[in-house]
């Protein structure tokens, strides 16, 4: 019998819930350090970015209504569901120049992490609302709300990390988002994409792209219907061009640049960061004549 | 109309029949057309100007008729040189409201009619809705036809109902027929649906009345032009064709006026001869002309609601 032909893996972009090729047709290949080919990725166009806003902002609505309970469960779900295919992304890591030992810290970290803001689903609201105090008789406070449609460019040095860290607080508190994926290490964000679908994950909360910054960068940043972006790298130049991009909407631009692997990134503060304060003003009776009648 | 007069009526049971697998293959390749730049532009706002903003609701009011209303004659502000769209379509008891918050500015009013959206009533009821549109001042009638009597193969009580009500129109109001094509099934039944509509008198023929699941689509709207087409190489007359419901985008809008400049040419291409029924289509339209003047993606945040 002949030497069995191994089934290569086409690698697609995911928006809305399935994935779909660009719609340019186009593809490049990166490679590794060694020089092997990491597999022909979509390059993905501004039409894609554009279809991906739709579907972000069709999803939009129903996932931030959904309960914090239920979203907390979805991120647990993501967790389960990667801890299962744990081989596969290590081995897509080792592919793209990791060693066994990092790749395996790489996957075990994304998995907590996703848990990790799991569980600060139920909580962020309660810590950064407020009851403010007025000289006036009002019931006044501040409760805080999901911005919308999220950009997120992916850190570039770790190929599923650099892609679960900043997913995972912004969908928590409820954003949608269109991820640019590591443009020299994509593989593992249209495997993490895999895992995203079969984890009841409504389609088109997170939808994630490969392809050029250079390419796309100034589409993110000038996209009217984008909320906010979370830039995850360490460019002066690019990050100056998303904000002068951005100038037309004044949508608020978050960069980090944390070390991924320490735990430095595990606050909720990274939720609050997506998030908008709605104030309210309440009439009540006048407090100062009121009794306690029980 | 008396020309139409001399006109012989066929046998509806006649009608030509429909190659389905060849009017879906030449829907697809009015989709593969790529229109750029100044065509795409002079595109969307021919899309503008023929569209029927409608609302056809229970829960419609008079502070939603004016508020759509108002919309019709200002679409996007911001953006200079925009036409206005060509109708407004409400029910009969808004016509007088519509009628009013339109006035003077070409804008016309259609209304709804003949127990619409089921057309279940009396024939006396029917003409009584019509009387009543028009005396509020309705431009246009949209009625619809009886598809259960069509269903029992009463085409001539169909042919009569329409010609009846066209006879009530008069002078006044153009006259669409809504054929519902969803409830009127194979596009056999749409082609001799259509030929009964365009035989009896109707301005326009219209695909459906948007309360349906199955609203317009190509292939059915292909086949009614088909039917336009045949019908003004007979006799030389022109009747209107207005797709309805479930046209939301720009670029599926730009496919249908592909679809009848090579189906029916230039003439057509006016709202005069070409609607669309639409709610939605309005508002993408004026994101995707916001975005080629801007270059930049637009949102909904910026325009008003419709």
């Amino acid at each position: 019998m002949s030497e069995r032909i191994s089934v290569l893996k086409t690698y697609k972009i995911y928006i809305g819930g399935s994935f779909p090729r660009t719609e340019s047709g186009r593809f490049y290949t990166p490679t590794n350090s060694k020089g092997k080919s990491l597999g022909n990725i979509c390059l993905s166009s501004r039409k894609d970015f554009r279809n991906a806003v739709v579907a972000a902002r069709k999803a939009f609505g129903d996932w931030s209504e959904r309960t914090a309970y239920n979203r907390s469960q979805i991120l647990y779900r993501m967790a389960e569901v990667l801890e299962g295919r744990k081989e596969q992304f290590i081995a897509e890591l080792i592919l793209q120049d990791s060693s066994a030992k990092q790749a395996e810290k790489e996957v075990t970290v994304a998995i907590d992490r996703l848990v990790y803001f799991a569980g600060w689903c139920d909580k962020y609201q309660q810590i950064f609302s407020s009851v403010n105090p007025v000289a006036s008789s009002h019931f006044n406070f501040s409760a805080i709300e999901p911005s919308g449609v999220v950009a997120i460019v992916a850190n570039q040095t770790y190929s599923l990390l650099g892609l679960v860290s900043y997913m995972a607080p912004i969908i928590a508190g409820g954003n949608t988002c269109v991820i640019l994926a590591s443009e020299n290490k994509p593989l593992c964000s249209i495997s993490f994409a895999e895992v995203l679908n079969s984890s009841d994950l409504p389609g088109g909360v997170v939808n994630i792209l490969t392809g050029k910054r250079s390419e796309l960068l100034n589409q993110m940043a000038s996209h009217m219907d984008v909320n906010a972006m979370c830039y995850a790298n360490h460019n002066w130049e690019e990050l100056i061009q998303l904000k002068e991009g951005a100038v037309e909407n004044l949508k608020r631009i978050k960069s980090y640049n944390y070390e991924l692997l320490s735990s430095e990134i595990e606050n909720p503060y990274l939720i609050n960061d997506f998030q908008e304060v709605k104030t309210t003003w309440h009439p009540i009776e006048v407090i100062g004549a009121a009794k306690a009648s029980y | 109309m008396n020309l139409k007069k001399t006109i012989t009526i066929p046998d509806f049971t006649k009608s030509p029949s429909v190659d389905q697998v060849g009017i879906i293959e030449r829907s697809s390749r009015f989709q593969t057309r790529s229109i750029k730049n100044e065509s795409k532009i002079q595109a969307l706002k021919m899309v503008l100007n023929m569209i029927d903003l409608t609302t056809l609701e229970g829960k419609d009011t008079v502070g939603k008729v004016n508020q759509m209303c108002y919309k019709a004659l200002h679409l996007h502000d911001d953006y200079p040189g925009l036409p206005t769209v060509a109708a407004v379509c409400v029910y009969p008891s808004m016509v007088a409201i519509a009628k009013e918050a339109v006035k003077g500015s070409g804008v016309k009013v259609a209304s709804v009619s003949t127990a619409f959206p089921s057309g279940q009533a009396p024939f006396s009821t029917k003409i009584d809705d019509t009387k009543y549109a028009l005396d509020q001042g309705a431009d246009e009638i949209d009625m619809v036809i009886s598809r259960g009597k069509y269903h029992q193969g009463e085409y001539n009580f169909v042919f009569d109902e329409i010609a009846k009500i066209k006879e009530l129109c008069g002078a006044q109001a153009r006259l669409k027929v809504i054929l519902e094509t969803g409830e009127i099934g194979t596009l056999d039944d749409v082609r001799r649906a259509s030929d009964i509509a365009i035989y009896a008198g109707a301005d326009f023929i219209k695909t459906s009345t948007g309360k349906i699941g199955s609203a317009a689509s190509i292939p059915v709207t292909l086949t009614m032009l088909y039917a336009i087409k045949d019908y003004f190489i007979k006799t030389g007359i022109m009747v209107g064709m207005k797709p309805a419901g479930g046209i939301s985008t720009s670029k599926l809008a730009i496919h249908y006026l592909v679809m009848v400049k090579e189906i029916l040419g230039e003439a057509w291409l006016s709202n005069e001869w070409f609607r669309f029924g639409a709610s939605s289509l309005a508002n993408d339209v004026l994101l995707q002309l916001e975005k080629q003047r801007t270059g930049v993606y637009q949102s909904k945040d910026y325009i008003s609601i419709d």
